[in-house]
């Protein structure tokens, strides 16, 4: 509320704006507390990078890059699926579209400014210092993150395209167009010619040629690896903290009374179709930025299977099994799911089967997922478990 | 002109496979009012029991050139096996969730297929590379107008598809069960007041949806021949185009989905025959989306205006 009101004041006049901050001492700090979960977000970033990759070892530190970027999509997922109630199955169509757009931005700048596609990052992307500037940053690092976030925003104007006509209607058909969507995406990658390997080719076919020129069936090989734990863990801890702001802030309000029932929240001066939109295409800007991290990790090769229904499948799982709503609950449904195969060699060939069967079982016993829409840190979840006669409340309805 | 003929009768051809699959999505939808993703599995798991059935008949009898009934036995077959396992889902996973919230169910529904397509790659079932199914109708061109030629395999095709919807036209609209069934569409509850055994009509409409999900998968196999493995994403995209082709006649429509699934077999054909072939997945949603915008009642369908 506060936030809104001191953005609105900025805008309109600086004069008044001074006035109202001197008069109300309130405003200031309440900057200061938004900002502080960022700062804090990029030093535990910063301090993944520096520390924890080094006691992890490399295997470990690739596994949590996989997991993180597996929060980023799970949790995405969550706003849509769990926050709305509304049910994207081709949010892996997100994954690969920002995912070929952060590529493609990297690899052709590259290629075409620098002469290589080879990585120029710092210690930040995880690599020795390559250029002079300062201590810590390579020029890889600068336009990583430009990249992804042109990923995030092509991913979401498409969402904002897939959205508009079918969140109109109820919600299973949102299911049946994203899951078309993935496939389009799926064939339309396809058809891409090879990638173009040679700063002299790239600068032939121009614009539209390196836009097309996306490796095709064969996977968009050769892109700078700059996906590291400190670029994970940041994107990570911003994607939860943005859920956590939306589903605690009216809009997340909204987005709830939607997913509980959709003519009441109308009748109560929600615009249910607006609220839907933008949750979707939220979700479709983080799907995109965890693409990028995706198309960037090293032994990753980005093809037209990631943009495929069993990639969006393997999401669904983690949101639906941390519960529907639940933000913490589906960062730890993506941890286990990404690990679990990790450990079950042996079961690898059931392992599809048994998370099939814990679908279907979780609907029919504990029909909102493990945590339903409370968190970790909710207190009325640890009662509600340890003081069984009273968990109707959360569990069983 | 050749082309023409050519593309008008694959889109038929093809059209009357989407309307059989469609159906199903159809029925199930106009009752239960979720979309039943397990469905195209069915599909699937019809193709692939009509290949085991056949492949295990004409080893049994020692047969290489199988007589014309052959065919008939393994759709009979494939049918009553896709029926008894539509059947049981619904039992195990679907009837337990009966007004629960429309979510869970279509996430159940996920489920289900999720496991119909992960248990058919195991190797003791069906495995995970494509095999080929026995030649179970001779190769005879029954009629050719220039370069088109008409074959006993397309007609058997077209023919087993179109008296299967007759079939379901006459029991929709001429019997007591479609009368309960079009009843417990129109208001489950109301139905239910009125003495008519709701639970028993669902079952049956899963089972009738199932049996013709087979029928399609078997006349799938017989018009492509290579079945691929469960889990391709081809099968997913053939269930996607027949529930569009439902949505598109107006879900929930009998006589809809028979019409969109033409449509949707003739936009197809046509599409890949005069535009782009590689492209012709496209065009499919881009009719969904459009009608989605334009009429999303579909075709033959009523709006309807949500009341509380």
């Amino acid at each position: 509320m506060n936030g809104r009101a001191w953005k609105n004041m900025a805008s309109s006049d600086a004069n008044l704006l001074s006035l109202i901050t001197a008069s109300r001492p309130g405003a200031a700090p309440t900057l200061l507390r938004s900002a502080l979960p960022v700062v804090v977000i990029v030093a535990l970033a910063v301090m993944a990078q520096v520390v924890l990759k080094g006691l992890l070892g490399g295997y470990y530190a690739d596994l949590a890059i996989t997991i993180g970027v597996n929060i980023v999509l799970a949790v995405s997922l969550t706003i849509v699926n769990g926050f709305t109630g509304q049910f994207s199955m081709g949010h892996a169509g997100f994954l690969a579209v920002g995912g070929y757009v952060s590529g493609a931005v990297t690899y052709y700048f590259s290629l075409t400014q620098w002469g290589s596609a080879a990585a120029a990052g710092g210690r930040l992307s995880g690599m020795p210092l390559s250029t002079e500037g300062l201590a810590w940053l390579g020029a890889g690092d600068v336009l990583f993150p430009v990249a992804l976030l042109i990923g995030g925003l092509v991913s979401a104007l498409l969402g904002l395209a897939v959205g508009l006509p079918s969140l109109r209607l109820r919600g299973d058909y949102l299911a049946i167009v994203t899951l078309g969507f993935g496939e389009i995406i799926r064939v339309v990658i396809q058809q891409s010619g090879p990638a173009l390997k040679t700063p002299e080719a790239a600068e032939q076919a121009g614009v539209l040629g390196m836009a097309t020129g996306l490796g095709g069936a064969l996977g968009f090989g050769g892109l700078p690896k700059y996906t590291s734990l400190f670029w994970v863990v940041l994107f990570a801890g911003l994607t939860m903290l943005v859920a956590y702001r939306i589903k605690t802030s009216t809009s997340g309000r909204a987005m709830l009374s939607v997913r509980e029932d959709e003519i009441a929240a109308e009748a109560m001066g929600v615009n249910t179709t607006r609220t839907k939109v933008w949750a979707f295409v939220i979700a479709a800007f983080f799907a995109g930025i965890a693409g990028g991290l995706y198309a960037h990790k090293l032994g990753v090769a980005l093809g037209p299977v990631d943009a495929g229904f069993q990639r969006s499948f393997d999401i669904i799982i983690m949101v639906v099994l941390g519960g529907l709503g639940s933000i913490s609950g589906a960062a730890l449904a993506a941890v286990v799911v990404t690990m679990l195969p990790e450990y079950l060699r042996a079961v690898a060939d059931y392992r599809m089967i048994i998370f099939a069967l814990a679908l279907i079982l979780m609907m029919i016993l504990r029909p909102k997922g493990l945590l339903g829409v409370r968190e970790v840190w909710d207190a009325d979840l640890w009662r509600g478990l340890f003081r069984r006669g009273k968990s109707a409340k959360g569990g069983g309805k | 002109m050749d082309q023409l003929l050519q593309t008008l009768k694959d889109g038929v051809t093809l059209g009357s496979l989407y309307a059989l699959i469609a159906l199903g999505y159809t029925m199930v939808y106009g009752i239960l009012k979720f979309i039943n993703f397990a469905h195209s599995d069915i599909v699937v798991l019809g193709a692939w029991l009509s290949l085991t059935i056949a492949a295990k008949l004409l080893a049994l009898m020692g047969i290489v050139d199988p007589p014309a009934w052959m065919g008939a036995v393994v759709l009979v077959g494939a049918m009553v096996a896709c029926g008894a396992v539509g059947f049981t889902i619904e039992r195990l996973a679907y009837k337990p969730l009966r007004g629960a919230p429309r979510l869970n169910v279509l996430i159940t529904a996920i489920g289900v297929s999720l496991l119909l397509q992960n248990t058919g790659q195991l190797s003791a079932l069906f495995g995970t590379s494509p095999r080929r199914i026995p030649d179970l109708l001779p190769d005879t061109t029954l009629l050719s107008i220039g370069q088109v030629q008409l074959k006993l395999l397309d007609v058997v095709g077209a023919g087993t598809a179109i008296a299967l919807m007759v079939a379901l036209e006459w029991l929709v609209f001429h019997t007591k069960i479609g009368r309960a069934m079009r009843a417990t569409s129109h208001n489950v509850n109301v139905a239910a007041l009125m003495g008519i055994p709701v639970n028993r009509i669902i079952s049956f409409t899963f089972v009738l949806g199932s049996m013709l999900a087979a029928a399609g998968g078997f006349l799938w196999a017989l018009k492509y021949q290579t079945i691929k493995q469960t889990a391709d994403s081809s099968w997913v995209l053939l269930g996607l185009k027949a529930f569009v082709a439902a949505v598109v006649g107006g879900i929930g429509n009998v006589r809809g989905a028979m019409l969109g699934g033409l449509a949707i077999g003739m936009i197809e054909q046509f599409g890949a025959a005069y535009l782009s072939s590689s492209m012709k997945d496209v065009y499919v949603f881009t009719i969904l989306i459009l009608v989605l915008l334009v009429r999303p009642s579909g075709l033959l369908g009523k709006a309807t205006i949500e009341k509380v």
